[in-house]
């Protein structure tokens, strides 16, 4: 274990900038994205969505676009086997509709054809009889008696009876008595709020390239966050062995949990199968927002009760979150994040999945936990506004820190909390003068971080230089960042050491880039398969200086006598022990397999300046703070993009993304215009201060940070606006149109 | 349908292609030519990855009919650096940390490009409204804002 703890150490390396390895491939265009891949003899394949919410497939005829020249295979959901297990059934029929259509965009049908212009024009030639029926996309409306049953029979037993079919299953988290804790009250807020559900909006949509032969064996390319969840479930639905699918990643344009899973690539493989040709699929952006991505949508009500000193005396939250058309464990993350940030004696979350006709959610940053704590961080501000008390010395006061019994369970080690709010109370921001009809709000953020199955190899070239085997896509410095943990391990130079992303045939099972998990997880992957090739190399110097191998240890990139008993030896270099190694015993190679324990949480408190113009209702964002504990910031530059990003994807979400579905279930913004994320100009400088508490689970204390910075904005925003315009908001996102109706002005 | 034949220059070098004449420029370069640095992220030119200058004039280059191209000077991401030495604006993108993803990049940097050449000391608002086309979702703009800046500044000899 003592590998695993970590130890303070000064750094040589990790902790500077240098520049990413993969940069100018990435500045030239040359880097090689999901949909730049191509194959000798690739066709094209489209795919037919259904244009109902929630329809009946009474029956498709393809004859008419097989007919059509230059059309080579249709697929439809009859082509699949239909798996036993729940949920990668689930992730079939969401590719590939079986029955039922579930919601607007649900893939029917596709073909593969020469080209994209006859692949379209195949389209309008298959013939689909729908049975249209009733849907609901809200989803309080999924949970009244009566509302249409989107799938019978997915209800959980641990759902209460007589509630609606649409609810698939139920959790609480929490202790203590939460009706004894608000009769300690001074002041108890009960508020009840909504969120829409928005999209990750990577700017690259998906695609893929499959090329299946004759002998079972196939290819496939895509852009994803975890190549071998890939192979796992296109495996699963192709009916092949793991080891005859290779899947290699191409570099990603963007996920943010939207890529952890797969849309077309089981369909690019068995059109593949059936044309006996390779054949790429590429997404439109129509199709992302239609039936990939979406977060779930929220209605939560939340009960905090407060003493006149600001204490905390109990707290409360009812999560109701629809992920869509299938079951979705969201849920349960928020319910386990709602009031991590606090330490409380009586806590409870209460929570339900229910069924809409919308598309199935995927993870997006935090998954579940920016709604939640929005709710919890709005009711949190309206008591500091009622009780006349500083929101910073408030969270402070009720700040969970080492020995908390967390909300969800465990109880705290060292974590970053307190230190965060502290560096927020002390920045200039927080005292800054507010000039009128301008206001400031803050919120905590929260996210658990994941380990999990990692395997790494690192390999010592015999000129002095290594390169690094990882299987996690590099979604934003990575490569970087693992090239650096291994530099300052084995003391070499960080330009010595090339890093590459494998396919799923190179190296053992990785999970899914996701959960905040690379840099924590491969990092200490990383880190133990440069000692076990330091290992190696202290071996062999020992054989070369006829020493005790225990007599040999590591110092500065060289093998040295362990003391003065051991010989006198000049260190050896590990290039010289590189060039050596063919008449030492053969190539050095050092690897490491673990499914890794000890990520540690991350806290992180966000500061928003905002003035509301009261005549259109619009938001701008003035100034912007975040502080964050990384536990170690292995590469500071790509930690605070991280930051930053995250908390521009939280201003969206607060201020103008959002599905919008009209009467008839269909989604009626499937596209960046009416989808409006945020460009430059709507954004000031994001300001990023990063705090050091070292994670005890990881060698150099790295946490992990890419998923907490899009928790806080949507309340410190919220906060913010509320104080502005004088009125509690209590929906997402905040566009004008609410923002007037909340002023009392009509737009 | 029957193509068309284009003759036209990429990059300062003569490039020919078919195409249908319903057939994008983005998709002439990609499809025809090999050149994938510039991306489809919406294809309604939302999105600015496939940022691409028409004789010197900045576009959306699926918004742009291949057809138009007959006779024109194409500048693409591919043809930014010179031999093997970055253009500022590159280089300033990798020191500044102002990728993530990098799938927005080129059409950034084409924009940025053409931005410089009009203004070339540009205030950050300047540049964040003339970016403004571009989207970029990893970043948050910070540090392309900064990068842009930096490479502004060498650029004038500063």
């Amino acid at each position: 274990m003592a590998f695993d703890e970590y130890q303070k150490r000064e750094f040589k390396q990790v902790g500077t900038r240098p520049n990413r390895p993969d940069g100018v491939d990435k500045v030239t265009g040359r880097a090689m994205y999901g949909a730049d891949m191509t194959l000798p003899g690739m066709l094209i394949g489209r795919i037919l969505r259904s244009p109902h919410a929630h329809a009946k497939i009474k029956s498709i005829d393809a004859s008419a676009a097989l007919a059509l020249k230059g059309v080579k295979a249709v697929v439809t959901g009859d082509d699949f086997a239909r798996p036993e297990d729940d949920f990668l059934r689930d992730v079939q029929e969401n590719c590939m509709a079986r029955g039922k259509a579930l919601y607007d965009g649900h893939a029917v049908a596709a073909v593969a054809a020469i080209d994209a212009a006859t692949a379209k024009a195949a389209l309008k030639l298959i013939k689909v009889e729908y049975e249209i029926l009733p849907h609901v996309t809200d989803v309080d409306a999924a949970m009244k008696a009566g509302a249409p049953i989107v799938q019978e029979g997915r209800t959980l037993e641990n759902v209460p009876a007589g509630m609606s079919g649409n609810v698939t299953s139920h959790s609480e988290f929490g202790h203590g008595d939460p009706a004894a804790g608000f009769a300690k009250a001074d002041k108890v807020v009960e508020r009840s709020f909504k969120t829409a559900a928005t999209h990750q909006g990577y700017i690259e949509p998906h695609a893929a390239v499959a090329s299946v032969t004759t002998d079972g064996k196939a290819d496939l390319w895509c852009c994803t966050q975890g190549h071998f969840f890939v192979r796992t479930l296109c495996a699963g639905m192709m009916g092949m062995e793991a080891s005859q699918l290779r899947v290699t990643p191409s570099e990603i344009g963007g996920g943010f949990g939207g890529k952890t899973t797969v849309f077309i690539e089981p369909v690019a493989l068995m059109l593949s199968r059936k044309a006996g040709r390779p054949v790429k699929v590429v997404m439109t952006r129509d199709e992302v927002f239609r039936a990939t991505g979406p977060t779930v949508s929220t209605s939560i009500d939340v009960k905090i009760g407060m003493t006149k000193d600001g204490r905390i005396t109990a707290g409360e939250a009812y999560l109701r979150y629809s992920g869509g058309a299938f079951p979705c464990g969201t849920i349960d993350m928020g319910g386990q994040a709602a009031f991590a940030a606090y330490d409380l004696e009586h806590v409870r979350t209460y929570g339900w999945n229910v069924l809409t006709n919308r598309p199935k959610e995927a993870a997006y940053r935090a998954p579940g936990a920016p709604q939640a704590i929005y709710a919890v961080e709005s009711v949190v501000d309206e008591l500091c506004l009622a009780l006349k008390l500083d929101p910073l010395d408030v969270r402070l006061k009720n700040a969970a820190k080492k020995g908390t019994k967390s909300s969800y369970g465990p109880t705290f080690p060292d974590i970053g909390l307190v230190a965060t709010l502290e560096a927020a109370k002390k920045h200039p921001h927080y005292t800054a003068p507010l000039a009128e009809g301008q206001a400031r709000g803050l919120s905590c953020g929260f996210w658990f971080n994941f380990g999990g199955n990692t395997c790494v190899s690192l390999n010592v070239n015999t000129d002095g230089t290594v390169g690094i085997t990882e299987g996690n896509p590099d979604i934003g410095g990575s490569r970087a960042s693992v090239s650096l943990m291994a530099a300052e391990e084995l003391g070499i130079p960080y330009e010595q050491i090339r890093t590459i992303v494998a396919d799923t045939n190179s190296l053992g099972y990785n999970d899914v880039t996701d959960g905040s998990r690379v840099t924590f997880a491969v990092g200490l992957a990383t880190i133990k398969a440069a000692r076990d090739a330091v290992r190696k190399m202290c071996l062999r110097a020992a054989k070369i200086w006829d020493i005790d191998e225990e007599a040999v240890e590591w110092k500065d990139g060289a093998a040295v006598p362990a003391g003065p008993n051991a010989g006198r030896f000049p260190p050896m270099t590990l290039a010289e022990i590189a060039a050596d190694s063919f008449a030492t015993g053969g190539p050095i190679a050092g690897h490491h397999e673990v499914n890794v324990d000890g990520a540690g949480v991350s806290f992180g408190v966000h500061l928003v300046d905002v003035e509301v113009d009261r005549d259109t209702g619009a938001t701008k964002v003035l100034r912007y703070t975040i502080f964050q504990d990384a536990g170690k910031a292995v590469h500071p530059d790509y930690v605070e993009g991280q930051m930053q990003g995250g908390a521009v994807q939280g201003i969206g979400w607060a201020l103008n993304e959002e599905y919008i579905y009209g009467r008839d279930g269909r989604l009626q913004n499937a596209g960046f215009l009416d989808y409006r994320i945020p460009v430059a100009s709507d954004l000031p400088p994001i300001e990023t201060v990063i705090l050091e508490i070292p994670n005890p689970g990881h060698p150099y204390g790295v946490r992990g940070v890419g998923e907490t910075p899009i928790v806080p904005p949507l309340a410190a925003i919220s906060n913010a606006v509320s104080r502005a315009i004088g009125t509690r908001m209590c929906e997402l996102p905040m566009s004008p149109p609410r923002i007037l109706k909340a002023i009392g002005t009509t737009a | 349908m029957k193509k068309l034949h284009v003759s036209t220059t990429v990059n300062g070098d003569p490039a020919e292609f078919v195409c249908t004449p319903d057939e994008s420029l983005l998709d002439a370069l990609r499809n025809r030519l090999g050149l994938t640095g510039a991306k489809e992220g919406c294809g309604t030119g939302d999105c600015g990855a496939c940022s691409v200058t028409v004789n010197g004039r900045l576009v959306c280059s699926c918004l742009v009919l291949a057809a138009e191209a007959e006779g024109a000077e194409i500048a693409t991401i591919e043809g930014m650096a010179e031999q093997d030495r970055l253009h500022p604006l590159q280089r300033a993108f990798i020191d500044h940390a102002a990728l993530q993803c990098g799938v927005c990049t080129p059409g950034i940097l084409v924009a940025a490009k053409s931005l410089l050449a009009k203004n070339p000391e540009p205030t950050d608002e300047e540049v964040r409204y003339w970016l403004a086309g571009n989207l970029c979702r990893c970043t948050g703009y910070d540090k392309i804002i900064r990068a842009v800046q930096s490479a502004a500044a060498e650029m004038r000899g500063a």
